[in-house]
């Protein structure tokens, strides 16, 4: 066994570390998805400060102002003011707090319910399967906008919530989260259902049975890693329509009303506006553009940090 | 030695197609296989294409439920759940190890799910890919890292830690070069010895069973051809089948095939197995008794050891 040896000999050391070290340094070595985590970072602080920085101007983005309209940056506008004569820059700056939230908690609810399901069915197979498949098959049969009018349209006050807890932000917010995560987890659910499939049938999932692995462990263990892959390009594709979903969503007159902006309302109101005020659609349309490159840039790293294929 | 695996009139049928208004086609798969494994024995299972090698294997192993019969291991094994009795060793070494697993962690497995905890199945997952081979630092790497024959060392690795009494080799050989095979090979015979671990052999490689094996199984369609010590079968083949298997082996310098000696056609289809015995539409010595009764598995004329399904044996 003289061969032997030297395949011992050819492997070069490798020093010891913890799995999540490794990922970590991986990660911390892919120099855009750093700055775009770091810009998402900036970008949810600035968000995060707007109500001190109004206060600190002494200016109310709800107020209107209807012959201070469309004015340029000044001192006291730092980006202008809109059709109604408010500040842009804080109405950024709120919207931000929604549009980011909703984007991100939603497609975590939306990427939870979808695996769950691709996950089960393409795993299992046989019945369930085929269950699960023609159920996903019916919420994409679904024409979109009634749906949404009809989802929108119910009143939690009469589903046993208080009138004063089911008008709040919080819970307004919430449903809009819910109401995507149950349009929209169906791109995933088949991504997962179909690479799942194409797993199942590795030889290393059987061994793991044949050692005495149930069902739920060769998910877990030897599954879900093995095809997070195609789901982190889908979560972070699913970021930036979710925030667009969201202004849909507003526009048909439920949800996010409009006195409270969003980087998506902003948007769409200011297509009616093009042309005489084109940077009101600027800064929205450009802080989704960045958000939804950034995550892309963070979940390509994280892709990249996880796959031990990839080189450190 | 004791019998450590004992299949009786294993039978196994999937249902194939069938739809809301037709009914599934089926597929035998296997059909009235019996042997035993005795401890520390090889058993080759040899058989062409679609013979049903690996099902027999993965039934053995509890990743297929057998339609009817039964298999069963030596009473010394059942209780324990550390010793998993069986362990599989897969033809393919690349796609045998998850490429998102550690070469430590992917060894351990075994012991993972017995419960075992962290720190002593890591320990023993170096002693053991020692003793396969490679060196403890392994451990840390991915699979992606080692070559075909290293990786099929860490295949048996995991096969071997839980100290099964039985690994089932599905071809573990076959997707090595030459030069690699012969270490893997030496690797499994070295096993053997140190272990007193019996080995389910399937291959279509006659010469690697010549050199390993101690007893083999001829399977075609599904059933069993022929049982028989290495020597017997080597030296005098009873059933026209692996008379045919013999004569295909390739030679280098031990003059030519006869013309007309290959076996013709291809393996019927599982679906609808020929009535009789199912060799006939290929066997040169088929009569008409072969179209219609299935020959039973009987010694050989003169060798009590060597059992051969076949109205005409040798």
């Amino acid at each position: 066994m003289s061969m032997n040896q030297a395949e011992i000999a050819g492997l070069p050391s490798a020093p010891r570390q913890t799995i999540w070290q490794l990922r970590r340094r991986r990660f911390l070595k892919n120099k855009p998805a750093v700055i775009a985590l770091g810009f998402l970072v900036v970008l949810a602080v600035l968000c995060g400060v707007a109500y001190p920085l109004g206060q600190f101007l002494g200016v109310d983005p709800a107020t209107t102002n209807l012959l201070y309209r469309f004015q340029p940056p000044s001192t006291e506008h730092w980006l202008g003011t809109d059709e109604l004569g408010r500040d842009v820059l804080l109405r950024l700056m709120y919207g931000g707090q929604v549009s980011l939230a909703v984007g991100i908690l939603g497609t975590l609810l939306t990427a939870i319910i979808g695996i769950t399901v691709g996950l089960w069915a393409g795993f299992v197979g046989g019945r369930i399967d085929a269950f699960l498949m023609r159920a996903t098959d019916c919420v994409i049969a679904l024409p979109m906008t009634p749906v949404l009018i009809v989802l929108g349209a119910v009143d939690l006050g009469k589903l046993g919530l208080a009138p004063a807890m089911a008008n709040s932000p919080l819970v307004i917010f919430l449903r809009i989260v819910i109401i995507i995560a149950l349009v929209d987890w169906t791109t995933i659910a088949r991504l997962t259902r179909a690479e799942t499939i194409a797993v199942r049938q590795k030889e290393y999932v059987k061994a793991a049975q044949v050692s005495g692995a149930r069902r739920f462990y060769n998910m877990m263990v030897h599954v879900l890693p093995n095809i997070t892959t195609p789901i982190t390009v889908a979560m972070t594709l699913s970021v930036g329509r979710i925030i667009l979903f969201e202004s849909t969503l507003s526009f048909l007159g439920f949800g996010i009303v409009p006195p409270t902006p969003t980087w998506g309302n902003m948007l769409t109101n200011a297509q009616q506006l093009i042309i005489s005020a084109p940077a009101l659609a600027v800064y929205p349309g450009l802080l989704i553009f960045l958000t939804v490159m950034s995550v892309n840039f963070v979940g390509d790293g994280i892709r990249i940090a996880f796959d031990p294929r990839s080189k450190s | 030695m004791a019998a450590l695996l004992d299949v009786q009139d294993l039978n196994l049928r999937f249902p194939i197609g069938g739809g809301l208004f037709r009914k599934p086609l089926t597929l035998h798969a296997l059909t009235d296989v019996s042997f035993t494994v005795e401890e520390g024995e090889t058993l080759a299972i040899v058989g062409e294409s679609g013979s049903g090698k690996t099902t027999l294997g993965y039934a053995i192993s509890g990743l297929l439920t057998p339609s009817s019969g039964h298999i069963r291991f030596g009473e010394a094994l059942s209780g324990a759940v550390e010793d998993r009795p069986v362990q599989l060793v897969f033809q393919d070494p690349f796609s045998a190890l998850d490429p998102r697993m550690m070469v430590g962690d992917i060894v351990a497995e075994p012991l993972r799910l017995a419960g075992v905890p962290n720190k002593e199945r890591q320990e023993r997952a170096e002693t053991v890919l020692g003793q396969v081979g490679l060196n403890a630092e392994s451990a840390q790497r991915y699979p992606h890292e080692f070559s075909g024959g290293q990786r099929q060392r860490i295949a048996i690795a995991r096969a071997l830690i839980a100290d099964p009494k039985l690994i089932v080799a599905d071809e573990p050989l076959s997707a090595l070069d030459v030069s690699i095979q012969s270490q893997v090979l030496n690797l499994l015979n070295k096993i053997k010895r140190e272990r007193s671990i019996s080995y389910l052999f399937i291959s279509h490689d006659l010469g690697v069973v010549h050199h390993l094996a101690d007893r083999v199984i001829v399977l075609y369609l599904g059933r069993i051809m022929e049982i028989a010590s290495r020597e017997h079968l080597f030296a005098t083949p009873s059933h026209p089948y692996t008379q045919a298997l013999m004569r295909s082996v390739p030679r280098i310098g031990r003059g030519r095939r006869q013309p007309g000696q290959s076996l013709k056609g291809e393996i019927p289809t599982p679906l609808a197995p020929p009535p009789g015995c199912v060799f006939h539409t290929r066997c040169p010595k088929a009569q008409d008794v072969c179209r219609e009764a299935v020959p039973v598995l009987e010694p050989a004329p003169g060798r009590p050891g060597q059992m051969s399904a076949c109205h005409f044996k040798d």
